[in-house]
């Protein structure tokens, strides 16, 4: 299987301060993977480079068949392949949830009202909140929103969709109903890869748990890594993380 | 208190709201491109922009309003109508100061919301209409309307230096014949206060209106 995701010694630095430090793994077509990692290892801004919204200064970098260390990258050709969902839910404050998931389709795809509003009656069932379509975000939970924002991306029917602590902002309750949206995903086949601090999630769901550390990739796996990691790093990691 | 007096004292606020009604329509437009310029990408428009804003805010509107009315004779044109100067001095000056508030407020709407409409693919034009204009039309409600009311007081200038017979210029026309400044000049401020006090009104429920998805 040829991977949908192919990162090669990957650097990125903000001003003086070096984030990436020569980042390489794979994702295939299919999988989800999760990154995981203390804060400041640059799992996020890993992420971010791979819908460009950080670029990258050295290595390379393969999504989807779009080679982004390119300048000439086709970047409206990329986001359609790929759908990211944020921390903070992001969703637009004036429109309503049916307006806030058919504005790409209608804009981008240059859909018909009508085909638009079948795209969201669709994605909007598979995140259970059919019945919200009208309600503005800020008469949402920030679980419901941020179910919304998963829908909104699924609308542009994405080839990869990342994930960026879409639960960090949640209590605990509320995660919950996020990641069994997420999980749903994932057994439909969508490749995704996370960004989480959910380790029973990833020890769940993920097919390869990439452990950073320090702008790099430390050890990577099966989700077996978490239950027998290799390193003294990456088991101190796990173990933190399970205190809390 | 003579009719002939109010009646004049009429035709100066019909002058006066027609010259700020003409100032806002083109300032507003030249300001709006003002603000977009101001925050365009490419270094020689937004650079243009802020020098433009600069300038203009750094004159004086009394001076400006010379420059408008004087300038094109002496460089020897036709000298301009007293309300076609007036009205495009004016125009410069709201422009410049529209064009930075307005920026102001589009860069006020938050820089995930830029990304998540690139992200999900929105050209560039289309993030600015879809999603930051709406948004920060909301808080550019009381600055726009508090400067407007500002422009309806500054037009007063028109009559100082281009000689147009709007409100404070019949004002002073009166006092001059009657030696009554007191009225005159009171009955004159009670109309500029029922042309302004009305737009912070309607500015209140405007902004409430826009807030509708943002309680």
């Amino acid at each position: 299987m040829s991977p949908i995701v192919e990162l090669k010694d990957v650097h990125k630095s903000f001003g003086s301060l070096e984030v990436l430090k020569g980042v390489t793994f794979e994702v295939n077509k299919g999988e989800v993977a999760a990154i995981i990692g203390q804060s400041g290892s640059g799992k996020s801004t890993a992420l971010r480079c791979m819908d460009r919204l950080e670029t990258i200064q050295g290595g390379s970098m393969l999504i989807c068949g779009h080679q982004l260390h390119d300048t000439d990258v086709d970047l409206k050709a990329l986001r359609r392949d790929v759908g990211i969902v944020f921390q903070s839910y992001n969703l637009f404050p004036h429109l309503t949830v049916a307006q806030n998931i058919m504005l790409a389709p209608r804009m981008v795809k240059g859909m018909k009202q009508r085909d638009a509003r079948e795209i969201a009656d669709t994605v909007i069932a598979k995140v259970g909140l059919r019945e919200k379509m009208d309600c503005y975000p800020e008469q949402l939970s920030g679980g419901q929103q941020q179910r919304v924002a998963i829908a909104r991306s699924l609308a542009m029917e994405p080839k990869l969709m990342l994930f960026d602590e879409v639960t960090s902002a949640l209590d605990p309750q509320l995660t919950g109903e996020v990641l069994r949206v997420m999980e749903q995903l994932a057994a439909d086949g969508m490749t995704m890869i996370l960004v989480t601090h959910e380790m029973a999630f990833a020890r769940k769901v993920a097919d390869r748990v990439i452990y950073m550390r320090d702008g790099k990739v430390h050890e990577m796996g099966s989700s077996d890594i978490l239950r027998t990691p290799a390193t003294p790093e990456l088991a101190a990691f796990v173990s933190e993380s399970a205190e809390h | 208190m003579n009719s002939a007096y109010i009646l004049s004292l009429l035709q100066g606020l019909w002058a006066t709201v027609v010259l700020s009604v003409l100032t806002f329509l083109f300032g507003g437009l030249i300001g709006f491109m003002v603000g977009l310029a101001r925050i365009s990408p490419s270094w020689v428009i937004s650079r243009g922009a802020a020098t433009y804003i600069q300038v203009l805010q750094g004159l004086p509107l009394l001076v400006l309003m010379g420059l408008c009315f004087y300038g094109p004779s002496i460089l020897g044109y036709n000298s301009l109508s007293p309300l076609v100067a007036a009205t495009f001095a004016l125009t410069l000056y709201s422009s410049a100061y529209l064009g930075e508030i307005w920026r102001g407020c589009i860069q006020a709407v938050a820089k995930p919301q830029w990304e998540a409409a690139e992200c999900l693919g929105l050209s560039r034009w289309q993030r600015m209409r879809t999603v930051i204009l709406p948004q920060a039309l909301r808080i550019a409600v009381p600055p726009t309307v508090g400067f407007m009311v500002q422009i309806v007081k500054n037009t007063s200038i028109a009559s100082l230096v281009v000689g147009y017979a709007e409100l404070s210029y019949n004002a002073k026309i009166i006092n001059n014949a009657t030696f009554e400044p007191f009225l005159y000049f009171g009955i004159a401020a009670l109309m500029y206060f029922a042309v302004c006090y009305p737009l912070s009104v309607q500015s209140r429920a405007l902004e409430r209106k826009l807030n509708v998805a943002n309680r």
